[in-house]
C-alpha cells in the first residue's frame, strides 16, 4: 500500500490527510513536532485569555485519527533524503515514504535585532510560544510591562491577549498607522484609536533597535530606533510577521526561495514531493493573491485540491475570490473581493466609503472607476454574506448593484441596526445616482451565480 | 470599582448565610386547643395521632425544626404502624370486616409534607414576627449585594463586546473549589425543597406577606421557589444585560424570558389563586407540563367552569398547534430560550457554566437515548393515567396508574429538573435538564430537526476552527464540525440561544429563518475554493 507521509499536522497537513482518507485506502502517517493532535493555532490567544483550555482548540476527539486510521507520529523532521525516500528525525530514527507531503507552516520573523534570542523575548507562533508566555507573563505582578514589535494581525491579538491580563502594553509600529499597507486611511485610522481605547501603549512609525538584557540574560529593556529612547519591560513579542519554516529542507534538493517552491498542482521539483500550506510559495502568483499565502483558509483549500492529485484526481490549485476576516480587539472585520490601501491601490480603483458616526462601524466598497465594476468590499463592524458577494464578484456585478442589493448582503445577527439606507443616501448623495435600496431576498440569497 | 464589587460580594454572602441561618431559629409548639382544630380540619380519626401529637408538640419546650420534625414524623409512624400491626393481625385471623376497618384510620402522605403542614401552623419566633425585616436581610441584602457586584461590570469589562477573559482561570467558572461548593449548596437546597419542605418553613414566613399580598394566602414552599426564581432570574438578567450589551438578539431575547418567568409564571397564577381561580401558567406546555393530564388536575379544571374549560382546552391546543407551527416558522427557540422558566434560569443563572457542557460524540449519543426515553415515559404514563380516569380502572396494560405517576414526579419532576437540572449548573453546565432531560424539548426538537424554517446558517469559508462556538454552547453541539465544513447548524437540541454567533470572533454564524429548501446543506469542500472541485467533490 502507498504511504503518505505529511510533515506538519496543522491546517493544510490534516487537510490533505482527511480527504485523502475519504478518497482512497492509502497508508497515511502525519508526523509533527509541535503537539500530537491538530490544534487551531487561530485560538491560541484564547487559552491564554482564559476563553477556552487547550482541548477546546482541538478539533477533532482523540479517537478520530485512530478511526480514519491516520498514524500520529511525534517527532522533529531533521534531514530528508529524497533519493532513498527516507525522512530522519533528530532522535535519529527515521521514516520511509512514497509520497511526501510537507505542509510545515512558518515561524515568526526575526530581523537581526540585537538581543532578539533572549529569554522572555517570543513569537506567538507555536504552542511552545504560549508556554513561554504564561511563564514570562503570568500577569503583571511578574511582567510589568511587555512591548510588542510589528503592528500585524499576530501583534494586535498578542496586545489584546497581554490586556487581558492587564499587563502593559507599548506596541512598535513600524508604518505611520496600523496595518495601512493593506487597510484604507479611514480604516486604519479608526482602528489606531479603538487600539489606545484599549490602553495599549500605541507608538506609530517606531521601530526596534535593540533589546536589552539583565545580568541573567533576562530582557530588560528596549531602545527605539528613531528616539533613543529606553522602555523597561519583561517581554518582547515578535510579531512582525512570519516566513515559510523550511531550515530543515536546505540540502534536501528541493527547491526553495523565501517557501517552498510548487506549482499550480502544489508539485515541488522532486518527483512524488509536495507542499502546501504557509510553507508553499507559487513559481507566480495566482490573480492578484501573493504567491505565499499565510492565512487558514488557504491551507485548507490546498490540502482539498492536493487529495485529490494525490488519490489519481490530478487536480490544479485554484483558489476562488479573495476573502478574509480578522479581529481587531473588539472590532471585527471582514473583506471580500480586493481593497487595496490608498499606498497599494492602481489608478483605475476608486474608493466608496462609509463610516457610522459614533460606533465602530464602517465600510469602504472598491470600484473601478471606469467601468463602476465592483471589486471589493471592507466591513468592519458589520457581517457580510460571503455567498453573496462571492456570486457578485463572479458576475463582475457594479457597484450600483451591489448597493441595490446590500439587504441581501448582510449577516449580523437578528435584531440589529441595519445601516444599509444610510450607506446607499451617502453614495446617492456623492455620485447624483438614484439607488433604491431593495428589500431583503430569500430567493436572490439562494439563487447560484 | 474592584471595592465596590467586593463590598458587594460580602453583603451577598452576609443576606446568603441570614437566609440559610434562618432555617435553623424560631420555636415550633402548639397548644392542646390548636391542635385539636387542626386534627379536626384534618379529619383525622386515630386515637393514636391525637395522643401522639399531643405529646409531640403540645409543649413548653423550645423545639427548632429538626427536632420538631422529626418527633411529628414519628407521631405519624407510630400511629401508622399501629394499624398496620392490626391489619396484619385482623388478616391472620382471616377477620376481613375487621380489617378493612383499620384503613380509615390510616394517614397517607409524606412524612415531611404532614410535618410541614403543622410546623406551619406551629412556627413561631423572630423570623415570623419581623417578615419585612428578615425580608430585606435575606432578600434584600443578597439582591443590593449581587447587583453591587454585577453593575461595575460595566466599567470593568471595557468597550461592549465578547468578554470572556479568564472564564477558565477562575476557580467559580473553572469547575474550582468554588464551583463544587456552588454544586452543593444548590443540590442541598432542591433536596429540601422537595423532599424536607417543613425544614424550610421559615423561608415561607419570611414571604407570607408578599403571598397574602399577590394570592390573598399565606407563603407555601412553591411560593417561596417561585419568588426566588424571579428575583434570581432578574438580578442576573441585569448581568446578562451588562455581558451581552453590545448584542441585541441577546438584551431581546433575556426581556422575554423575564417577562414570561414574572407575569406568566409567577404573577398570573397567583392572581388566579386571589380569585379562587384554578392557579395555571398559561405558557407552561405538556409534556414539560407533565402533571397536566393527572386525575386531580382534570378534576379540578373540570369543576372550574368556564375557566377551567378554557384552559383544558388551551392546554391541548398549546401543545399540539401552537408549539410546533411556532417551531416551524421560528425554530424551538421561541419556546426554549424565549419562553420556558427552566431555559430562562439556564439563561441568567446558568449562564456563567454554559461552558461546561459535554460536546463528546458520546455525550450526543446518550443525549438522544435519554432525552426521547423520557419523552415516551411521560407518554406512556400519560396514557396510563387518561385510560384509567375515564374507565375508571387502577391500571392499564399492567402499569399501575399511581405507579407511575408517582415515579416520574420523583425520577423527572423532582431529580432530573431539580436536582440535577438545575443543582448541577456549576459542574455539568446549565442545560443539562434542558438537554437530556425535557420531553417537551425532545418534542420541540424533532419538529425542528424535520419540519422547520430555522438553522444557523454557516458563512461560507471564513470559519477558522478556533473553537468559541462549540465551547460556549449550552446545548454541548460540535457547532464547529459544521461550521469548519461549511455546513449549516440543524440540530434538534438547538435552543437557538445566539451564543455561538455572538461568540465568533469571524462572523461565521448567524441564527436565521428561511425557506426550507437549501436549509441543510451538506459540502465537503468549502466556499472559496475553485467551483469544478467543488462540484467535483460534492458530489462524491
Ligand atoms: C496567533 C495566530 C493567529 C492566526 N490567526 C489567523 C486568522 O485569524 N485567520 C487566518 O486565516 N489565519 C490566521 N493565522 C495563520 C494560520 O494559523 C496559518 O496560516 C495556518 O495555521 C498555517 O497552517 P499550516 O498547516 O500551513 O502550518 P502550521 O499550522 O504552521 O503547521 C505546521 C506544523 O508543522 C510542524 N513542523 C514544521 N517543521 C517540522 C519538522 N521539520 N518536523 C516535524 N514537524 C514540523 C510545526 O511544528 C507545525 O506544527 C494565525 C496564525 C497565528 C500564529
Ligand atoms: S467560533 Fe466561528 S470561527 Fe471559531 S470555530 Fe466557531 S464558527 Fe469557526
Amino acid at each position: 500500500m502507498e504511504h503518505i507521509v505529511i510533515i506538519g499536522n496543522g491546517i493544510s497537513g490534516v487537510s490533505v490527510a482527511r480527504h485523502i482518507r475519504k478518497n482512497s485506502d492509502k497508508q497515511i502517517t502525519i508526523v509533527s513536532a509541535e503537539t500530537k493532535y491538530f490544534f487551531s493555532r487561530t485560538a491560541l490567544m484564547y487559552i491564554y485569555m482564559g476563553h477556552m483550555k487547550f482541548e477546546h482548540t482541538q478539533p477533532y476527539e482523540n479517537w478520530f485519527w485512530d478511526k480514519n486510521r491516520i498514524d500520529l507520529k511525534e517527532g522533529f523532521v531533521s534531514k530528508i533524503d529524497t533519493d532513498k525516500k527516507s525522512l530522519e528525525f533528530s532522535d535519529n530514527s527515521s521514516l520511509s515514504y512514497d509520497k511526501l507531503i510537507l505542509a510545515v507552516g512558518s515561524k515568526p520573523n526575526k530581523f537581526g535585532w540585537p538581543g532578539q534570542d533572549l529569554d522572555g523575548v517570543m513569537g506567538m507562533y507555536h504552542k511552545q510560544d504560549l508556554e513561554n508566555l504564561e511563564k514570562h507573563a503570568p500577569n503583571n505582578d511578574v511582567c510589568k510591562r511587555a512591548v510588542i514589535v510589528g503592528g500585524g494581525l499576530i501583534g494586535i491579538e498578542l496586545a489584546e491577549m497581554l490586556r487581558s491580563r492587564k499587563i502593559p502594553v507599548t506596541f512598535l509600529v513600524r508604518e505611520t498607522s496600523f496595518w495601512n499597507g493593506v487597510l484604507p486611511a479611514q480604516e486604519s485610522e479608526l482602528i489606531n484609536k479603538h487600539i489606545k481605547e484599549h490602553h495599549i501603549d500605541l507608538r506609530l512609525a517606531t521601530n526596534l533597535k535593540e533589546i536589552k538584557a539583565d545580568e541573567n540574560g533576562k530582557v530588560k529593556s528596549i531602545v527605539i530606533q528613531e528616539t533613543g529612547e529606553e522602555i523597561p519591560c519583561n517581554v518582547v513579542g515578535l510579531t512582525a510577521g512570519v516566513t515559510p519554516n523550511i531550515d530543515f529542507l536546505k540540502d534536501s534538493g528541493i527547491e526553495t526561495g523565501r517557501g517552498i517552491k510548487v506549482n499550480r498542482f502544489l508539485e515541488t521539483n522532486v518527483k512524488d514531493i509536495y507542499a502546501i500550506g504557509d510553507c508553499a510559495e507559487q513559481h507566480e502568483a495566482i490573480g492578484q493573491r501573493r504567491n505565499i499565502e499565510a492565512v487558514w483558509y488557504t491551507g485548507r483549500m490546498m490540502g482539498e485540491t492536493l487529495a485529490q492529485t494525490i488519490c489519481g484526481n490530478k487536480t490544479e490549485y485554484k483558489p476562488g475570490h479573495w476573502f478574509n476576516s480578522a479581529k481587531f480587539l473588539d472590532i471585527e472585520y471582514q473583506t471580500y473581493g480586493w481593497v487595496f490601501s490608498e499606498r497599494n491601490k492602481k489608478e483605475n480603483e476608486a474608493y466608496f466609503q462609509w463610516q457610522h458616526p459614533s460606533e465602530n462601524k464602517c465600510i469602504t466598497i472598491s470600484y473601478d472607476k471606469n467601468t463602476s465594476k465592483f471589486l471589493g468590499i471592507n466591513t468592519f463592524g458589520i457581517r457580510m454574506r460571503h455567498e453573496i458577494f462571492d456570486k457578485w464578484l463572479t458576475e463582475n456585478q457594479s457597484i450600483e448593484h451591489v448597493l441595490e442589493y446590500l439587504t441581501d448582503a448582510n449577516f449580523d445577527p437578528e435584531f440589529y441596526k441595519l445601516h444599509e439606507a444610510e450607506i446607499v443616501a451617502k453614495f446617492n448623495q456623492e455620485n447624483k445616482t438614484d439607488i433604491q435600496v431593495k428589500k431583503k431576498s430569500w430567493k436572490r440569497i439562494f439563487s447560484k451565480a | 470599582m474592584k471595592a465596590i464589587k467586593n463590598l458587594g460580594l460580602v453583603i451577598f454572602l452576609i443576606g446568603l448565610a441570614i437566609f440559610t441561618g434562618s432555617i435553623f431559629t424560631g420555636n415550633f409548639s402548639l397548644t392542646q386547643e390548636e391542635l385539636n382544630t387542626y386534627i379536626s380540619e384534618k379529619g383525622y380519626k386515630s386515637e393514636i395521632i391525637k395522643k401522639e401529637l399531643s405529646a409531640a408538640v403540645v409543649t413548653d419546650k423550645s423545639l427548632n425544626i429538626f427536632q420538631f420534625s422529626s418527633r411529628v414524623r414519628a407521631a405519624f409512624e407510630t400511629s401508622n404502624n399501629h394499624y398496620d400491626e392490626l391489619i396484619a393481625k385482623y388478616d391472620a385471623e382471616k377477620n376481613w370486616d375487621k380489617k378493612g376497618e383499620q384503613y380509615q384510620y390510616k394517614i397517607y402522605g409524606k412524612p415531611h409534607t404532614l410535618s410541614y403542614e403543622i410546623a406551619k401552623k406551629a412556627g413561631s419566633g423572630f423570623v415570623k414576627e419581623n417578615a419585612g425585616l428578615m425580608w430585606f436581610l435575606t432578600f434584600g441584602l443578597g439582591i443590593i449585594g449581587a447587583l453591587l457586584f454585577i453593575i461595575p461590570n460595566l466599567v470593568l469589562l471595557g468597550k461592549p463586546g465578547i468578554k470572556n477573559d479568564g472564564i477558565y482561570l477562575e476557580s467559580a467558572t473553572n469547575r474550582g473549589w468554588i464551583a463544587w461548593l456552588v454544586l452543593v449548596y444548590l443540590v442541598t437546597f432542591y433536596l429540601v425543597l422537595y423532599f424536607m419542605a417543613d425544614y424550610a418553613v421559615n423561608w415561607t414566613f419570611i414571604l407570607d406577606p408578599i403571598s397574602n399580598f399577590l394570592g390573598n394566602r399565606d407563603a407555601s414552599q412553591w411560593f417561596v421557589y417561585g419568588f426566588l426564581y424571579c428575583t434570581i432570574m432578574l438580578t442576573m438578567g441585569v448581568r446578562m444585560f451588562i455581558k451581552y450589551r453590545h448584542n441585541k438578539y441577546q438584551i431581546v431575547r433575556t426581556i422575554s424570558v423575564l417577562f414570561f418567568q414574572i407575569v406568566f409564571a409567577f404573577l398570573i397564577p397567583e392572581i388566579m389563586a386571589s380569585l379562587q381561580l384554578p392557579e395555571y401558567d398559561f405558557k407552561n406546555a405538556f409534556p414539560l407540563d407533565y402533571d397536566f393530564f393527572f386525575d386531580w388536575n382534570l378534576d379540578n379544571l373540570t369543576n372550574s367552569g368556564g375557566i377551567g374549560l378554557f384552559i383544558l382546552v388551551w392546554g391541548i391546543v398549546l401543545t399540539l398547534i401552537i408549539v410546533p407551527v411556532m417551531v416551524y416558522f421560528f425554530g424551538k427557540r421561541w419556546y426554549c430560550s424565549w419562553v420556558c422558566g427552566c431555559g430562562g434560569l439556564a439563561e441568567t443563572l446558568g449562564d456563567p457554566y454554559r461552558q461546561h457542557s459535554n460536546k463528546s460524540l458520546n455525550a450526543w449519543k446518550l443525549e438522544r437515548w435519554l432525552i426521547h426515553s423520557v419523552l415516551v415515559f411521560s407518554l406512556v404514563m400519560t396514557i396510563v393515567t387518561l385510560y384509567c380516569y375515564f374507565s375508571g380502572t387502577q391500571s392499564f396494560l399492567g402499569i399501575k396508574s399511581q405507579w407511575i405517576k408517582d415515579t416520574y414526579s420523583f425520577l423527572i419532576g423532582a431529580w432530573f429538573a431539580g436536582v440535577i437540572g438545575t443543582g448541577f449548573y456549576p459542574i455539568f453546565g446549565n442545560r443539562v435538564w434542558c438537554r437530556f432531560g425535557c420531553p417537551l424539548a425532545a418534542y420541540l426538537g424533532l419538529v425542528q430537526r424535520f419540519k422547520s424554517r430555522f438553522r444557523i446558517t454557516t458563512n461560507g469559508g471564513q470559519c477558522i476552527s478556533c473553537g468559541n462556538c462549540s465551547t460556549y454552547c449550552e446545548q454541548g453541539i460540535d457547532v464547529r464540525a459544521y461550521a469548519q465544513k461549511g455546513e449549516n447548524i440543524v440540530r434538534s437540541s438547538c435552543v437557538g440561544c445566539g451564543i455561538c454567533s455572538a461568540v465568533c470572533p469571524r462572523g461565521v454564524l448567524k441564527l436565521e429563518n428561511g425557506p426550507e429548501e437549501g436549509r441543510i446543506n451538506p459540502t465537503e469542500i468549502l466556499l472559496g475554493n475553485d467551483v469544478d472541485l467543488m462540484k467535483l467533490v460534492n458530489k462524491n
